[in-house]
C-alpha cells in the first residue's frame, strides 16, 4: 500500500499549521497597525512600533512558508488559487510592502513620519482585509475546469467575502489590542483594555455572522455541521467559543495583562478549526481535494524531512527571540 | 498605458520588473551581512572602537535595505502563482521543495536572528549577539544556494521525468539540485554580491575621505573595501569566464546572442566588440570586431569552428540585441572594477591610499556599478534563455496564467507606482545615513535615542535629515 494518501494528510496539516501560525503572529502586528489612528500620540506609536519591531519579520516569514509550502506540496492548488485570488493577493502584497518598509522608514525621517504612519496603518488594513476577502473567496468555492481556474476576474468579490474581510480586520485588531495590553503600561495599556472590550464584542458578532452565512454557501457545509453523527465533532466548537469568550471577558475585567492575548489566540484557534471542519478534505472547496492537488510522493517526503528537522529549530530560536525581548516596552527607553 | 499588449508580454514585464527590483537588495544584503559579521568579529577580537562604530553605522543601513528586500521578496513568492500558474503546476513538484527548503533553512534563520542582531546587543551579551549576526550572514548565503539552484535547474534541467499530468517530477534529487550550471552560477552571484557591497562601502568611504582624509572610520572601511575589490574583481572575471564556457556547453544559443553571432564561423569566429545587432535581418550592423578572438576565448583555439544562430530554428532565438548589450555592460563594468582594484593596490604601495583624490573619485563613481552589473548579468542570463522557462522543455508562452491582459496590466501599474515610491524613499533614507561619517560612540538602530524620540524633536521645525542621527 502506498503511503502517499497519508502524506497528503500530513502535508495538509503542515500547511494549515503554517498558515495558522502566520495568522496569529502577523495578526497581532497587523492589528497593531490597524489600531494606529486610535493612538495619535507619537510616544504611544513609538512604543507600539517598538513592541513588534524585533519580531515582525519572522512573523511574516510564515506567510512565505504557507505560500511556498502550498506551491511545493500541492502545486495544483497553488496554480488554481493564485489566479482566482489575483486581486486580493496583489492587494495584500501591496499592503504588506507599505507597512513593512514603514517599520524602518518612519525612524529615518521626522518630516515624513506621519506619512509613514499612514502607510503603516493603510498597509496593515489593506493586507488584513485582503486576507479575509481571500478566505471568503476560497470558502465560497472556485470555478475550475481541468487544471485551470476558469472563473472571472471579479468572482472573488461577493457580500460573503466582504464579510470575512471585515471579520479578519476585527479579529486582527483584537489580537493587536490584547498584545498591547500585554506589552505596555500606563495610559496606553488602559486605552488598549478599553478597545479590547469593544473589539471582543465585534469579534463575537463577526464569528457569529460568518458561522451563520457559511452553511448557506454550499449544501455540503450544512451537512458537515448539522448532520448526525458529525455533530459530535462539530457541536463542541461553538460551545468552546462561548467558554473562551467568557474567560476572556473575565480576564479583561480583572486586568490580567497576559491572559487576554493568549485567550484571543485560543479564539482564533477555534475559529480556524471550524474553517478546517468546513473545508475538509478540499483544498479548493468543492473542486479539488488534497489528494488530487498533491505533489508526487518523493517531493512530499523530501520536504517532510526538512520540516521535521527545521520547524522545531525554527520554533526554538523564534521562541528565544521573543524571550530576549520579553516584558513591557518602556516608553522612553525602547528595549533597555 | 499598456493597450495592445497581450497577457504574456505583460506578465513577463511584471516578473522582470519585480525580480529586478528585488535582486538589488539581496545583492547588497548578502555582502553586507558578511561584512557586518567581519566587523563584529574584528571588534570582539581587537577591542578597537572603530570597528563597533563601523558595525553600528552599517547596521542601520542594513536594516533599511533588508526591510526592502523582505517585502519585495514576499511578492516574488506569489508571482509564480498569480502570473505563471501553469508553470507553477508543472514545475512545483520539482522546484517547490527547493524553495520550501530556502524558506525553512534561510528565511527563518535570517528573520529569526535579525531582531537580536538589530536591537539586542545590550540584551544578550556580545558573544551571543555575534552568533546572531553570523546566523543572519549564513542565512543570506543559504538563501542564495537554494534560489540559484532552482534558477539553474530552469536553465539546465537534469534529474527529472515528466508524469501523466505533464508535471516535472524528480528522479534524482542530487542531480536536480546540483544541476550542471548551478556551481558556476552560485559562485558568480555570491562573488557579485560581495563585489557590489565592497563598491558601496568603498564609495561611502571615498566620499568621506574626499572631505577629510583623517577620519578613522572612513579610512578603515575604504581600505577594507579596496582590498575586496582588488581580490574579488579578478577572481570574478575568471569565474565569469568559466560560467560562460558552461553556458556554451548547455545553452549555446544564449552565447551566440551574447556574442552577436548570427552566422556560423567554420574557421574561427571574430569577437564583436560593439555593433548594432538586428534580429530581423540577422546581422550586426557597424560591427567592430577582432578576428578569431571569440574562438580563442570560447574554444581556446583561434581557428576552432563556432556555430551561429543560423543553426538554431528562428522560433528558438532569444532577443539578440538585449542579450548582446546587457552582456557588454556587465563585462565592461567588470573590467572597470578590476581597474579600481589595481589602482588601489598601486596607491596603497605608494602609501597614498588615503590621499589620492583620483582613487577616491574613481571609487565614489563606482559605487552603483555593482548593482548595474548584477542587473545586466541577470538580464543576459534570463533573456538569453528565452523563449523558454524550462530550457528546451517548457516555452514561456505555455507557462502563463489564464488571465486577461487588463488584470495583469493593472497589477503591473500598481507595482510600478508602489515600487518607485518605496524605492525613492528608501534610497533617500539610505543616502542620508551614508552622508554623515561614522563617529565616536555610533549607535545601532535602537529606537531609544533621545534625539530621535518623538516629542523631544519638534517635528515640523526639524531640518531634513535632522532625525537621521
Amino acid at each position: 500500500m502506498s503511503i502517499a494518501p497519508h502524506l497528503s494528510v500530513i502535508w495538509a496539516f503542515i500547511i494549515a499549521f503554517a498558515v495558522f501560525v502566520y495568522v496569529v503572529m502577523d495578526g497581532f502586528d497587523l492589528g497593531l497597525g490597524i489600531l494606529f489612528p486610535l493612538f495619535p500620540k507619537k510616544a504611544d506609536r513609538n512604543v507600539m512600533m517598538n513592541s513588534v519591531a524585533p519580531v515582525w519579520d519572522g512573523n511574516e516569514t510564515w506567510l512565505v512558508l504557507g505560500g511556498g509550502g502550498l506551491f511545493a506540496a500541492f502545486p495544483l492548488a497553488y496554480a488554481v488559487l493564485m489566479p482566482a485570488l489575483y486581486t486580493p493577493i496583489i492587494a495584500m502584497l501591496v499592503g504588506l510592502i507599505f507597512r513593512g518598509v514603514a517599520f524602518e522608514f518612519r525612524w529615518r525621517t521626522t518630516r515624513e513620519r506621519n506619512l509613514w504612519d499612514i502607510a503603516f496603518f493603510g498597509g496593515s488594513l489593506l493586507a488584513a482585509m485582503a486576507q479575509g476577502v481571500a478566505l471568503g473567496a476560497i470558502l465560497q468555492g472556485i470555478h475550475v475546469e481541468g487544471r485551470h481556474y476558469a472563473g472571472g476576474w471579479w468572482d472573488w468579490l461577493t457580500p460573503f467575502s466582504i464579510l470575512t474581510g471585515v471579520a479578519v480586520v476585527i479579529g486582527y485588531s483584537l489580537l493587536g489590542a490584547t498584545w498591547l495590553v500585554m506589552k505596555t503600561e500606563g495610559e496606553l495599556r488602559d486605552e488598549a483594555y478599553r478597545l479590547s472590550w469593544w473589539l471582543l464584542f465585534a469579534m463575537i458578532a463577526a464569528i457569529g455572522a460568518v458561522s451563520l452565512a457559511t452553511p448557506f454557501l454550499h449544501i455540503q457545509y450544512t451537512h458537515r455541521w448539522f448532520s448526525w453523527p458529525g455533530m459530535i465533532l462539530t457541536a463542541p466548537v461553538p460551545i468552546a467559543v462561548a467558554a473562551v469568550t467568557l474567560l476572556l471577558l473575565r480576564s479583561l475585567a480583572n486586568k490580567q495583562d497576559y491572559r487576554p492575548f493568549f485567550l484571543t489566540l485560543a479564539l482564533f484557534g477555534l475559529s480556524y478549526a471550524g474553517l478546517g471542519i468546513s473545508m475538509w478534505p478540499y483544498i479548493v472547496p468543492q473542486s479539488i481535494d488534497i489528494w488530487q492537488a498533491a505533489a508526487p510522493e518523493n517531493s512530499q517526503i523530501l520536504m517532510l524531512v526538512g520540516v521535521a528537522i527545521m520547524v522545531p529549530l525554527i520554533l526554538g530560536y523564534t521562541g528565544w527571540s521573543y524571550w530576549v525581548f520579553r516584558g513591557k516596552v518602556k516608553p522612553e527607553s525602547g528595549y533597555h | 498605458m499598456f493597450d495592445g499588449l497581450d497577457a504574456v508580454v505583460l506578465a513577463r514585464a511584471q516578473f522582470a520588473f519585480t525580480v529586478s527590483f528585488h535582486i538589488i537588495f539581496p545583492a547588497f544584503s548578502i555582502g553586507l551581512a558578511s561584512y557586518l559579521a567581519v566587523l563584529e568579529a574584528l571588534w570582539l577580537w581587537t577591542g578597537r572602537e572603530v570597528f563597533i562604530n563601523l558595525f553600528n553605522y552599517w547596521l542601520k543601513i542594513f536594516a533599511v535595505a533588508f526591510g526592502m528586500g523582505v517585502v519585495s521578496g514576499v511578492v516574488m513568492s506569489y508571482q509564480f502563482g498569480t502570473n505563471w500558474s501553469v508553470f507553477s503546476d508543472k514545475i512545483g513538484p520539482a522546484l517547490g521543495p527547493l524553495l520550501a527548503y530556502e524558506v525553512l533553512t534561510a528565511f527563518f534563520l535570517e528573520a529569526g536572528f535579525l531582531g537580536v542582531m538589530l536591537f539586542g546587543l545590550e540584551r544578550v551579551g556580545h558573544r551571543l549577539h555575534f552568533i546572531a549576526t553570523l546566523m543572519v550572514a549564513v542565512g543570506t548565503l543559504v538563501s542564495a544556494f537554494w534560489i540559484l539552484s532552482a534558477n539553474s535547474w530552469m536553465q539546465t534541467p537534469t534529474g527529472y521525468a515528466v508524469n501523466a499530468n505533464g508535471q516535472f517530477i524528480a528522479v534524482d534529487w542530487l542531480k536536480l539540485i546540483f544541476n550542471p550550471s548551478f556551481p558556476y552560477r552560485l559562485v558568480h552571484m555570491v562573488l557579485a554580491a560581495y563585489m557590489t557591497t565592497a563598491l558601496v562601502v568603498g564609495s561611502v568611504g571615498a566620499w568621506h575621505l574626499l572631505r577629510d582624509q583623517h577620519l578613522p572610520g572612513p579610512r578603515v572601511m575604504f581600505s577594507m573595501a579596496m582590498w575586496m575589490a582588488a581580490l574579488v574583481a579578478p577572481i570574478q572575471i575568471l569565474a565569469g569566464d568559466q560560467h560562460g564556457l558552461n553556458t556554451l556547453e548547455h545553452q549555446p544559443a544564449k552565447v551566440m546572442a551574447m556574442e552577436g553571432h548570427f552566422q556560423s564561423h567554420p574557421h574561427g569566429a571574430p569577437l564583436i566588440l560593439f555593433g548594432l545587432p538586428d534580429q530581423k535581418s540577422a546581422t550586426v550592423k557597424y560591427a567592430i570586431e577582432v578576428p578569431k578572438l571569440s574562438s580563442l576565448i570560447l574554444k581556446h583555439s583561434q581557428d576552432a569552428p563556432l556555430a551561429g544562430l543560423d543553426t538554431v530554428p528562428r522560433e528558438n532565438w532569444p532577443p539578440v540585441p538585449i542579450v548582446f548589450w546587457s552582456f557588454r555592460i556587465m563585462v565592461g563594468l567588470g573590467f572597470l572594477m578590476m581597474g579600481l582594484g589595481l589602482l588601489s593596490l598601486w596607491m596603497r604601495w605608494r602609501g597614498a591610499l588615503y590621499q589620492s583624490r583620483l582613487l577616491h573619485r574613481f571609487a565614489l563613481a563606482m559605487g552603483p556599478a555593482g548593482f548595474i552589473a548584477v542587473l545586466a548579468g541577470w538580464v543576459t542570463t534570463e533573456v538569453g534563455r528565452q523563449p523558454f522557462t524550462v530550457y528546451g522543455l517548457l516555452r514561456t508562452v505555455d507557462s502563463v496564467s489564464p488571465l486577461a491582459a487588463p488584470a495583469v496590466a493593472s497589477s503591473l501599474i500598481a507595482f510600478i507606482i508602489v515600487y518607485f515610491t518605496i524605492f525613492a524613499a528608501g534610497v533617500v533614507y539610505i543616502l542620508r545615513l551614508m552622508a554623515a561619517p561614522p563617529h565616536h560612540g555610533e549607535q545601532g538602530p535602537q529606537r531609544d535615542v533621545p534625539t530621535r524620540a518623538a516629542g523631544i524633536t519638534p517635528a515640523a521645525g526639524a531640518p531634513v535629515g535632522g532625525a537621521a542621527e
